[in-house]
């Protein structure tokens, strides 16, 4: 419905660009890594092909937290949860493909199954041998908790910081429940030692083209539908949430609903783009809910500039790009960079790169009308800080 | 080597002062001791056992020790008697009194003394009785526990007349456990085994609990029913002692978590900052108690009693002066803007874990505890540890000064009236941003002490905040936002919950059950336990 209005009145041309862009990258990245001799200039090799991959997915995710954050006002510190929820039914998966060339042989029970001494296959574990049913549960699992959490937590008006606090911990409960070995999902070690994906060598750089290629599929994807969704009548009543969610409210609108819907959304973004960054990376282990992970996430956003399409996934590969250079070049102080960067970005920077580079590109031409979507300062200062005054 | 002769000459000649005394009854010790190269048999080792026994002279423990352990040996040339520790062709003997030296020989020269269980056993009660006279009242209490722990009705005279001189409490009810468990198995009146049940009624602990049970399966008649209600009645109260354990690791962990939240407490009630960066603050203390220890260690060790006192004010003065500066430098730019300050504060918690990370590595550093702090007592059946409890009551007397500082001074007073409502606070001519500066301060040096005292029992290293973060959150959320109180019930609550919750679902489960129970609970009272009420819509 949201789909066919948006594709109706048209992309707007930076969305188009992106979407084209990363199209481009999804076919150019994989061609050049196989077909292009390793001696030519513009030959990508393997592990950038995996590294990149990567922070595709990343960038995925990081669209799917500016849906929630940037459009809703919703800060989640626990997307890292959706992320690696989906990451693990695509890891159960490939444990499942595995089959009998396991450590220990056994055809159906996957090695820490058979280390533990299991008899057989817990139930939550059926199914899991085949594609199509992974692929249901990467969408149903991060989005049905959303749902289940989401339900809950908007209805009673949880909002702010109250909410960022309990979906902290709710990543850092699944954390826990992840890290014992009795839960069936390899505790401390999680999955790993994966071998084919859809029949195909997952150590092959053809499958991990294709992989590169599917998420930069993804990530269009998302960014289509983020656009369709916030470029919406609905998009609109999502940023009136964000702005005075009460006023909308009186206005007649439930604001409860539109959070949900926007929060399981973006889960099961999230659990896609966990379930593409499983295979490149060929582990899932529970340190991936940290709540660490999702705060990180956060700040990916809020450099690129959330409130925009094209910020999070700018952010997401800065801020990793940055990483991988740091922590080869000087791995003492990456955290002094990432700690200034989260200080730095919030004093300096709170439009994000994108915010700030369009407010100036509307400063240096007036005459074109203001975007929408620029207002991401929260509501007046003394409202959200002062408490009402206490009934004695 | 010169010195060391000279030192042992001087001994001897000290020891020969006392000599006249010590002499004449060694000799008899000796006399006795020396019987055992003579002995024929089984029966007159033990009438030699017995009689050093009736010395009372708790010097001969060491050859009866010696002797159980078969390494007592005599000459064969001269039926002279030594202990003999060691083996090997040639071993070296030693005196069965003194313990000194005295030569080497072959092992073809010597002979032991043999003995059998049943010896061992007899041995083994002269020394329970021998060490039960003794003037230590801890190699008592050893005694007694021995013997509690494995009853013997031959030990009984010994016991009863240890109990008549017993002075110390302690010793004295251990005595009775043993006593009342061999008259249980001895064959004395029926009379004065319904008296020892009761005994062991009384005491209550698991030892009488076990060994009621081994004794209640074989007796018979009007004791076996005895035996049976006193274990039903032992059971019952041992679980209530479990219980009262339970409370008193809950409360134990509720005051931790208390410290580790109070500071948060303040500033997110009174200002509506997020300040992701508190456990840090928290590290912050422990390693300045680190740092102060280490001083102390090295220029002046006898202050290492009073090293927490000295790191008190310290911790307090490095945290709050962090706080101050991260207040002024970067949260006071964010004010109004929660969410902004939580990722910024989380980005200053990253910075300073990895500036002590730097400084100190990634490692534990070793925080001892001053010896007042060290050990544990035991209150009926529930063991406590000193620093628990220390800990505990340190966690009460900083909540008692800030309600103190909170309704008593002109600061507290205009703290309650800007977390309350700030423009009126304002309008009224309080200077808001001072406040919030010595606020964040306050809350700052509260997290600072609570790292002196977490030094205690946690690891210091520069992950200790992270653990604590989210717990103390929760404490805040739960127990409700601007209300000390709240803390303060919160705190004791969720943490005699989780402790309640452990033996059923497991550590990490009844974590997990407590972090869902939080969720929930938000869901149902948004603003927490004691919210404070108001009118407005948005808050």
């Amino acid at each position: 419905m949201i789909l066919t209005h948006f594709l109706k009145k048209g992309l707007t041309w930076p969305i188009t660009l992106t979407i084209l862009i990363i199209l481009a990258i999804a076919v150019a990245v994989p061609f050049s890594n196989l077909y292009l001799d390793p001696a030519h200039p513009l030959h990508v090799p393997n592990h950038l092909v995996g590294l990149f991959g990567k922070y595709l997915t990343y960038a995925l995710l990081a669209l799917a937290l500016d849906l929630v954050w940037g459009y809703c006002g919703i800060l989640s510190l626990g997307h890292g949860a959706f992320f690696a929820l989906g990451g693990y039914a695509m890891g159960m998966y490939l444990m499942r493909q595995i089959g009998s060339r396991g450590v220990y042989g056994d055809p159906v029970l996957p090695d820490f199954m058979v280390f533990l001494n299991w008899q057989e296959l817990p139930w939550f574990w059926y199914g899991f041998d085949q594609f199509w049913f992974a692929a249901l549960m990467i969408i149903l699992v991060p989005g049905g908790l959303a749902f289940i959490f989401g339900w809950f937590a908007f209805r009673s008006r949880v909002t702010g910081v109250y909410l960022s606090i309990i979906t902290q911990a709710m990543t850092y409960a699944l954390l826990l429940a992840f890290f014992r070995n009795d839960m069936g999902f390899g505790g401390n070690n999680g999955l790993t030692d994966f071998k084919d994906i859809l029949g195909y060598d997952i150590q092959a750089s053809t499958t991990r083209a294709g992989l590169f290629s599917a998420s930069a599929i993804a990530l269009a994807l998302g960014v289509l539908i983020t656009a369709a969704i916030t470029g919406s009548q609905f998009g609109k009543l999502m940023i009136a949430v964000r702005d005075a969610e009460s006023r909308t409210r009186f206005l007649g609108y439930r604001p409860e609903m539109v959070k949900l819907f926007a929060f399981v959304v973006s889960a099961i973004m999230a659990g896609i783009a966990g379930a593409l960054y499983v295979p490149q990376v060929g582990i899932i282990n529970p340190g991936e809910f940290a709540p660490a992970n999702s705060i990180e996430v956060v700040v990916w956003t809020a450099v690129g500039g959330r409130g925009t399409i094209i910020g999070p996934i700018i952010g997401a590969l800065v801020v990793n790009g940055g990483k991988s250079w740091f922590t080869g070049a000087f791995p003492e102080y990456w955290l002094f960079a990432l700690g200034g960067l989260f200080v730095l970005v919030t004093l300096l920077l709170p439009k994000g790169i994108v915010g700030t580079v369009r407010d100036g590109w509307a400063k240096l031409r007036p005459a074109k009308q203001a975007p929408i979507e620029s207002d991401t300062t929260q509501k007046p200062a003394d409202q959200a800080n002062s408490q009402p005054q206490a009934a004695e | 080597m010169y010195r060391k002769s000279i030192l042992a000459l001087l001994t001897i000649w000290c020891l020969s002062l006392f000599a006249p005394v010590a002499n004449a009854q060694d000799a008899d010790l000796q006399a006795i001791i020396q019987k055992f190269a003579t002995s024929k048999n089984f029966n007159q080792t033990k009438a030699i056992v017995t009689e050093l026994a009736e010395t009372g002279d708790a010097s001969v423990a060491g050859v009866l020790n010696a002797l159980s352990d078969g390494s007592v040996y005599f000459r064969k040339s001269d039926n002279q008697v030594f202990v003999v520790p060691g083996s090997g062709k040639t071993l070296e003997l030693f005196d069965p009194l003194t313990g000194e030296a005295a030569g080497e020989a072959g092992k073809r020269d010597l002979k032991k003394v043999k003995v059998n269980n049943a010896l061992r056993r007899s041995i083994r009660d002269a020394i329970g009785g021998l060490t039960l006279a003794s003037e230590n009242p801890s190699v008592r209490l050893t005694a007694a526990n021995t013997l509690a722990a494995n009853p013997d009705v031959e030990a009984l005279p010994a016991i009863e007349a240890a109990l008549e001189r017993e002075t110390d409490d302690t010793v004295a009810k251990r005595l009775r456990q043993a006593q009342a468990s061999a008259i249980l198995i001895s064959d004395r009146s029926l009379e004065d085994k319904t008296n020892a049940v009761n005994v062991m009624t009384a005491l209550g602990n698991r030892e009488a609990l076990a060994f009621l049970t081994r004794f209640e399966a074989q007796a018979d008649g009007e004791l076996k029913t005895l035996a049976a209600r006193a274990i039903t009645k032992i059971e019952k109260n041992l679980k209530l002692w479990g219980m009262g354990q339970n409370v008193w690791y809950g409360v134990s962990l509720g005051s931790v978590l208390l410290l580790a939240a109070i500071g948060l407490a303040i500033t997110f009630g009174v200002m509506g900052v997020i300040n992701m960066a508190h456990g840090e603050m928290v590290m912050l203390g422990a390693y300045t108690t680190y740092l102060v220890q280490e001083i102390i260690r090295n220029s002046m060790p006898e202050l290492m009693d009073w090293s927490l006192l000295i790191a008190l004010p310290l911790a307090f003065m490095v945290s709050a002066l962090v706080g101050l500066v991260l207040e002024r430098g970067v949260i006071r730019f964010l004010y109004g803007r929660p969410l902004e300050t939580l990722l910024a504060t989380w980005g200053v918690s990253l910075i300073l874990q990895q500036a002590v990370r730097t400084l100190f590595g990634p490692s534990n550093q070793e925080v001892s505890n001053p010896s007042w702090m060290s050990g544990a007592f035991e209150l009926g059946q529930i063991t406590i540890t000193w620093n628990r409890l220390y800990i505990l009551i340190f966690a009460l007397c900083v909540f008692a000064v800030l309600l103190w500082a909170f309704n008593k001074t002109s600061l507290g007073l205009q703290m309650r009236a800007v977390t309350q409502n700030r423009r009126m606070a304002s309008a009224m001519g309080i200077r808001t941003p001072w406040v919030d500066a010595l606020t964040f301060m306050l809350g700052s040096g509260i997290a600072g002490i609570a790292g002196v005292a977490l030094s205690q029992i946690d690891n210091v290293s520069p992950n200790l905040g992270q653990s604590y973060i989210i717990d103390s959150f929760m404490v805040v959320v739960f127990g409700g936002v601007g209300n000390l109180w709240g803390t303060l019930v919160g705190a004791l609550s969720l943490g005699v919950f989780n402790k309640f919750l452990e033996p059923y679902a497991g550590a990490v489960l009844g974590k997990i059950l407590v972090l869902v129970f939080i969720i929930l609970f938000i869901q149902k009272k948004p603003r927490g336990l004691f919210a404070l009420k108001g009118r407005a819509i948005e808050t």
